[in-house]
């Protein structure tokens, strides 16, 4: 465990990266909320940004390039339990009454493979070209607040302490957030739990809360980017009543989260509870596939590959999401560290939601329910949580 | 290099073979188009009965087998083909598990010969069909039915290179998430076999909305009873649960097994 004085050095990295154009945001959001319409949403096009947004394919929402707002899912809503998803139809025009999908924004700025230099014989030498990094900046629309606080925490792994990913700050860099509070809490949901939502509270340009569905938004601003995107959109002021009903939304929201993990020590409970019966029991269950780490907002772990192809005369090295999972992660000379899944699972939820206080000064898990969602057999971690407090050891003891 | 056909003095030899199998594999190297010229320069392609007609004489560098072990004659051939080759690499799921000529392990060989030949008495085959690794050492062993024609060109590069060839033994789950496909049996109901399925495929099957067959056989650490119970939550029974292990991979062990446990 670290000692205090390495948590204080986190939150010094974490003020070196904290992106200038997020400091007015408190002074914004103190300021009167204001209303915009759909069409106003459409003003971010022609403004040099990739949009990427949620849409809908091969029956689920996914995050990609959307051109118009047709492209979001309009009146379209989503059930989701452990190893359960599926659309359904809203009796609304809501573009934004569901939640969190399989994806997550992690895909754009921590691409799932990423080539980092290429290599060719040229006669007696040899030319290495570094990948060049992104230059489009991208646009988010619909950013949840979990999703906000899982790239905070990405911003902490790949830009906090000596070395910044340059591929992660290129991405990073200037990506302007729509964001959107939750209307609607999913079946796997606890950011209530983690303290993560639904209420954006940073990292936004602008916050939008659905308050008549498909068609009017209660704006906040985050930033000055945002302010100047509002001024050109035709708004009006938000009524007192209007500012109401986004925040009964919200409580609405809260209320109804799908699970519920007790966090406050959940940290200190894993760490005594190393040797618990209930790792055993999961590790029947799971099967090593990965999926959990793959669609995590804050798993950030991958393998470097190297290709050379026939002629030996060209090579290149790139990197790709890995996980914790697979027996090739713990590989050392001479095998395996992690060879059983029990000693797996027990790296991927330890670090989740212990050991990444250690090493990155907060939790490494948002709530956003996805590793619940997408485990084809269901394995859920507050439930795995909750089964170790039942029986903790050394209840009491710290 | 450039020009054409023009081979470096000292390339390796190569030699293609096979035993019981459907040429599939084989095929998928001569489906390289692309890559097909580059391998041909940097490779002495020595024998190799789908594409030349060269005999088989000296040793090789590198032996690409095809297929499974079935009769009594194919178990002494690979005796000399190993003695013959210094690296002997399987390709395919009849090489490295028995293939679905396996299927004939779980049941009696004299009786099928007798329904489908005239003259029984003429087939000399064995009552298994067996992996290459069962009867000599392989050093390494390339998964799939058929082989993926990406990983070929990778091993047949990593063995030019003299590196160890990228082709990772995790689930089909880590191919179909870096590509960004929806899970199908999470979204649509679809049973797949990806969480217990060797990776290399790219997982082909769910990006087109299909579940994954096995085709690959067992990833590294399969954990198919626990797979099996979610499946049988998706309606397959216990017959359905025991035909799904026993296809391509039908042999290999932990398909194998979870396919018995499954017997009625
Ligand atoms: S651990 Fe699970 S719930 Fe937590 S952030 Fe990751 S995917 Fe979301
Ligand atoms: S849980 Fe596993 S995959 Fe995720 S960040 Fe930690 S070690 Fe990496
Ligand atoms: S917890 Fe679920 S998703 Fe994660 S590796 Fe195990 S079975 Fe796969
Ligand atoms: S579709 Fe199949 S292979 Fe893909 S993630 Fe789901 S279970 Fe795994
Ligand atoms: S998804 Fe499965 S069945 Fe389909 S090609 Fe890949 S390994 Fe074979």
């Amino acid at each position: 465990m670290r000692t205090e004085t390495q948590r204080s050095v986190v939150r010094d990295n974490d003020e070196r990266i904290s992106n200038p154009r997020f400091e007015t945001m408190d002074k914004g959001m103190a300021e009167a909320r204001s209303i915009v319409d759909a069409a106003g949403l459409e003003a971010l096009r022609g403004q040099g940004y990739a949009l990427i947004g949620p849409t809908v394919r091969d029956e689920a929402i996914v995050y990609d390039e959307i051109a118009t707002l047709d492209d979001l899912p309009r009146g379209v809503g989503d059930e989701q339990d452990g190893g359960h998803y599926r659309l359904t139809r809203r009796n609304d025009e809501a573009l934004f009454g569901y939640v969190v999908g399989p994806q997550s924004w992690k895909k754009l700025l921590h691409p799932p493979v990423l080539r980092l230099w290429r290599a060719r014989r040229e006669g007696d030498e040899l030319r290495v070209e570094a990948e060049p990094a992104r230059v489009e900046k991208f646009a988010f629309i619909g950013a949840r607040s979990c999703e906000l606080h899982a790239i905070a925490i990405q911003d902490r792994v790949f830009l906090g302490g000596a070395y910044a990913d340059p591929h992660y700050r290129a991405r990073r860099e200037d990506v302007f957030i729509v964001a959107v509070n939750c209307g609607v809490a999913g079946g796997a949901c606890f950011c209530v739990s983690m303290d993560t939502g639904p209420k954006a509270t940073m990292g936004f340009d602008i916050a939008l809360t659905e308050i008549v569905a498909g068609s009017s938004f209660l704006v906040e601003i985050g930033t000055d980017a945002g302010r100047a995107l509002l001024d050109s959109l035709p708004h009006r002021a938000a009524s007192a009543s209007e500012t109401e009903e986004a925040e009964a939304i919200l409580a609405h929201t809260a209320e109804n989260m799908g699970r519920s993990l007790e966090a406050g020590d959940v940290r200190e409970l894993l760490a005594r509870n190393l040797d618990h019966p209930r790792w055993d029991d999961v590790a029947a269950r799971c099967l090593a596939c990965t999926n959990c780490t793959m669609v995590c907002p804050t798993c950030f772990c991958t393998s470097v590959e190297d290709a050379s192809d026939l002629t030996g005369l060209e090579s290149e090295r790139s990197r790709r999401w890995d996980s914790c999972f697979t027996l090739d992660f713990s590989y050392i000379h001479g095998g395996s560290v992690r060879q059983s899944v029990k000693s797996r699972y027990r790296q991927w939820m330890t670090h989740k939601l212990s050991t990444w206080y250690d090493q990155f000064g907060s939790s490494g898990c948002v709530g956003c329910g996805r590793c619940i969602v997408w485990c084809p057999v269901g394995i859920d971690l507050t439930e795995e949580a909750r089964a170790i407090r039942e029986s903790d050891a050394q209840k009491g003891a710290t | 290099m450039s020009g054409q056909g023009h081979r470096t003095p000292s390339a390796p030899r190569l030699a293609v073979w096979k035993f019981a199998s459907c040429d599939g594999c084989q095929l998928s190297l001569l489906d390289c188009e692309d890559e097909l010229l580059a391998v041909a320069q940097a490779l002495d392609i020595a024998y190799f009965p789908e594409a030349t007609r060269a005999p088989i004489r000296g040793n090789y560098d590198l032996s690409l087998v095809e297929g499974s072990i079935t009769t009594p004659h194919d178990a002494e051939r690979i005796q000399d083909v190993r003695r013959r080759s210094r690296a002997l690499v399987t390709i395919g799921a009849c090489a490295t598990s028995g293939g679905v000529q396996a299927l004939r392990n779980f049941a009696n060989v004299c009786e099928y010969a007798s329904i489908v030949y005239a003259r029984p008495d003429y087939i000399h085959t064995l009552a298994t069909s067996t992996p290459i690794s069962d009867h000599v050492k392989v050093d390494f062993e390339l998964r799939g039915c058929p082989i993926d024609k990406g990983q070929l060109i990778e091993v047949i590069s990593a063995f030019l290179a003299g590196r160890k060839p990228a082709t990772p033994s995790h689930s089909v789950c880590l191919q179909c998430k870096l590509k960004g496909n929806v899970c199908v049996m999470v979204a649509h109901g679809t049973p797949c076999l990806g969480p217990v399925t060797h990776a290399g495929c790219g997982a082909l099957c769910p990006s087109y909305d299909r579940g994954c067959y096995g085709c690959f056989g067992p990833m590294e650490t399969p954990n198919a009873p626990s797979l099996s119970a979610r499946l049988s939550s998706l309606g397959m029974d216990e017959r359905a649960l025991q035909r799904v292990y026993r296809t391509f991979n039908a042999q290999a062990e932990a398909f194998r097994e979870e396919s018995e446990r499954h017997d009625e």
